[in-house]
């Protein structure tokens, strides 16, 4: 159970988490029924974006469809647009965006303008070229994406996804550990033997911390590597080294958790509390930095955030030993912390 | 061996007292019971004396060691079974013997000897889960886990609450067997039938203790003489009885009402007689006895 079903989540979250937005559907009103316009209706359904919902003459019955949720774009195209744009070498066309889904609304917008843009020059330079070669300065902006060339977001989730699940087995296993002992009552029958606190926690620990380390195995090598072709660029043995430390902050997160609890219930609510933080606020999602200061705070004193940002630097951009200095020193400190205080806070005698 | 000086424990912020100011010791090789109802504070004296919890007030000394100060030394030389089975359910027999062993750095086979008699009853399901075991076995099993590592100190805290009447006389033997060791034992029940199985006794009630002694001592130092009282109608003799003004105490005790008198003497019991048959009891038994722990313990928790 412990393996099989972060593994399951592995292969199936970053297949969802994706934030590619495809067969947005567009409503067009087209009020010219001319060549021009349709050569720009092709353009847009050929993009592999879109899907056309409807096709129609009347602004109102596309709007019937937004309201319906049947589509997420307007794109009116105004009467004698051929016409004018020849004669008058500008025209307006009117986009209006159901902005319920925002991202799918933010990004179709965006796709669409680029499509009219790019169309905007096609035909500038089918028409203006001959006459007027090299005429106008134009800027022309080329980007290129490092790190992930094609922005493929499995590229850029499956590292995420895996450190936050081994951040769940630890954690969620780890806060039911003690807490088991005390409700079964075996921790009464520990307390009086000759056991030292620290070799009790230590013993609590190392079982997690293999199987945690585990679990990132198969999910490295096996999922990320068969599955998804993700090979880390940077040192295997850097990686492991980070997570052998972080994974001792989480697992003494999970203890400090189980010393404070009295039943399981108690713990795993509170696990389940912690555990929705760590994810919502560690830039797994969405970027930290754009993050209100009070929300970058928090995802400052979040582990997990650190972990993530250490697995996409190893695994994508290949940094070195000198790039995440810091960040291990912060993780050995949150080790300390969460051990250090776990300890404390477990006491043999009440 | 074991010496409490005026322990005192409190709850709930000092709100709920659990013991109160009690003193007493167990010499060395001794049978010795803790007799009191639930809530008595049984638990929390042997807490306190297996390191587990801390006296508000008081110094108490096991084996010579302090238990707040040399807790350390305490855990290696006591062996403690609570009242409720703490042993890993998910392991079997075998393995949780084995465990604790472990623990304190010793071999099954090392101090075989001493848990013999009793792993040799449930050595058939050492493969079996302990969670899966019935009461009485878990018992024993418990006391295989406490007396491994050869303690010489042993805390019993009820081990025979819930255990059927056959298995409690077992282990009762299995006891006796174990003080011929040279254990120290250290138990606690809420059944007064088995104080007289212990070479002394503390009967506590409510924090305090009443009485401590050997059995035969404090059922001795009863005062007044008791009585035993039958008829065939128990229910309405027991109202008879405790409205009648020559009687001191009445209380029930299986078939018969045990009963002493505010004067005890021959025209007493012939006036009280002539007053059952008055009030239709047939077939009247009266007979003098000997008190039991239950009387004393009665009488003095009335006090």
């Amino acid at each position: 159970m412990i393996l099989v079903l972060p593994i399951i989540q592995l292969l199936v979250m970053p297949l969802a988490a994706d934030y590619e937005v495809k067969n947005i559907n567009i409503s067009i009103v087209d009020n010219d029924h001319s060549p021009l316009s349709q050569q720009l209706i092709s353009k847009i359904t050929a993009s592999g974006y879109f899907r056309l919902a409807d096709y129609g003459n009347s602004f109102k019955n596309a709007f019937k469809q937004i309201e319906t949720d049947k589509s997420d774009l307007i794109l009116e195209i105004p009467q004698n647009f051929e016409r004018n744009l020849v004669r008058e070498n500008h025209q307006k066309l009117f986009i209006a965006v159901n902005a319920i889904n925002g991202t799918k609304a933010n990004l179709g917008g965006a796709y669409l303008t680029m499509i009219i843009a790019n169309f905007n020059s096609d035909i500038r330079l089918d028409w203006t070229a001959p006459q007027r070669f090299n005429a106008i300065p134009t800027i022309q902006i080329v980007s290129s994406n490092w790190y992930n060339t094609f922005l493929n977001y499995q590229i850029f989730m499956v590292p995420g996804i895996l450190a936050f699940l081994v951040t769940m087995v630890g954690a969620y296993m780890c806060s039911l550990n003690i807490v088991k002992e005390k409700e079964v009552g075996t921790i009464e029958q520990i307390n009086v033997t000759p056991i030292k606190k620290h070799h009790f926690i230590l013993g609590k620990l190392i079982p997690f911390w293999l199987i945690g380390m585990f679990v990132f195995t198969i999910g490295l090598f096996i999922v990320g590597r068969l599955i998804y072709g993700i090979i880390p660029l940077g040192s295997i043995a850097l990686l492991y080294s980070y997570l052998s430390v972080y994974l001792i902050a989480l697992l003494g997160f999970g203890l400090l958790l189980s010393t404070y609890s009295e039943t399981q219930q108690q713990a795993m609510s509170v696990a389940f509390f912690f555990m929705m933080i760590f994810l919502l606020m560690s830039g797994l999602f969405t970027s930290v930095d754009s993050m209100p200061e009070w929300a970058n705070i928090i995802a400052r004193i979040n582990p997990v955030t650190y972990f993530i940002e250490v697995m996409r630097m190893l695994v994508l951009k290949g940094s070195s030993f000198s790039d995440i200095k810091n960040h291990f020193l912060i993780m050995i400190a949150f080790a300390i912390f969460f051990n250090g205080w776990a300890i404390l806070n477990y006491k043999k005698t009440s | 061996m074991v010496t409490i000086s005026n322990i005192t424990k409190t709850y709930n912020k000092r709100t709920t007292l659990a013991v109160d100011d009690i003193s007493f010791t167990v010499n060395e090789g001794e049978l010795f019971g803790l007799i009191g109802p639930d809530g008595a504070g049984k638990t929390s004296i042997f807490r306190m004396l297996t390191t587990l919890l801390l006296p508000d007030k008081g110094t108490a000394f096991v084996n010579g060691f302090d238990i707040v100060k040399d807790y350390r030394s305490i855990r290696n030389c006591v062996g403690y079974m609570p009242g409720k089975f703490s042993l890993y359910q998910d392991l079997t027999v075998e393995e949780n013997l084995n465990f604790f062993a472990t623990v304190f750095d010793t071999t099954i086979k090392e101090n075989y000897d001493l848990v013999k008699d009793i792993y040799i009853q449930i050595e058939p399901f050492k493969t079996r889960r302990a969670g899966k075991l019935s009461g009485g076995m878990k018992q024993k099993l418990a006391l295989c886990c406490a007396l491994i590592h050869k303690p010489t100190v042993l805390f019993l805290d009820e081990p025979t609450t819930g255990v059927d009447a056959v298995s409690r006389k077992e282990f009762w033997e299995m006891l006796k067997r174990l003080k011929q060791q040279g254990i120290t034992i250290l138990v606690s029940t809420p059944y007064m039938d088995e104080a007289m199985l212990c070479e002394r006794i503390a009967l506590i009630q409510t924090g305090k203790i009443l009485s401590i002694n050997t059995p035969e001592i404090i059922t001795r130092q009863y005062p007044e003489n008791i009585y035993a009282v039958k008829s065939n109608s128990m229910s309405k003799l027991l109202y008879n009885l405790r409205e009648s003004e020559l009687i001191d105490s009445c209380n029930t005790f299986g078939e018969f009402h045990h009963i002493t008198f505010k004067n005890d003497n021959e025209f007493s019991q012939s006036t009280l007689l002539e007053f059952l048959r008055l009030n239709n009891h047939q077939s009247i038994v009266l007979k003098p006895i000997q008190p039991t722990i239950e009387d004393c313990f009665i009488r003095l928790m009335n006090k």
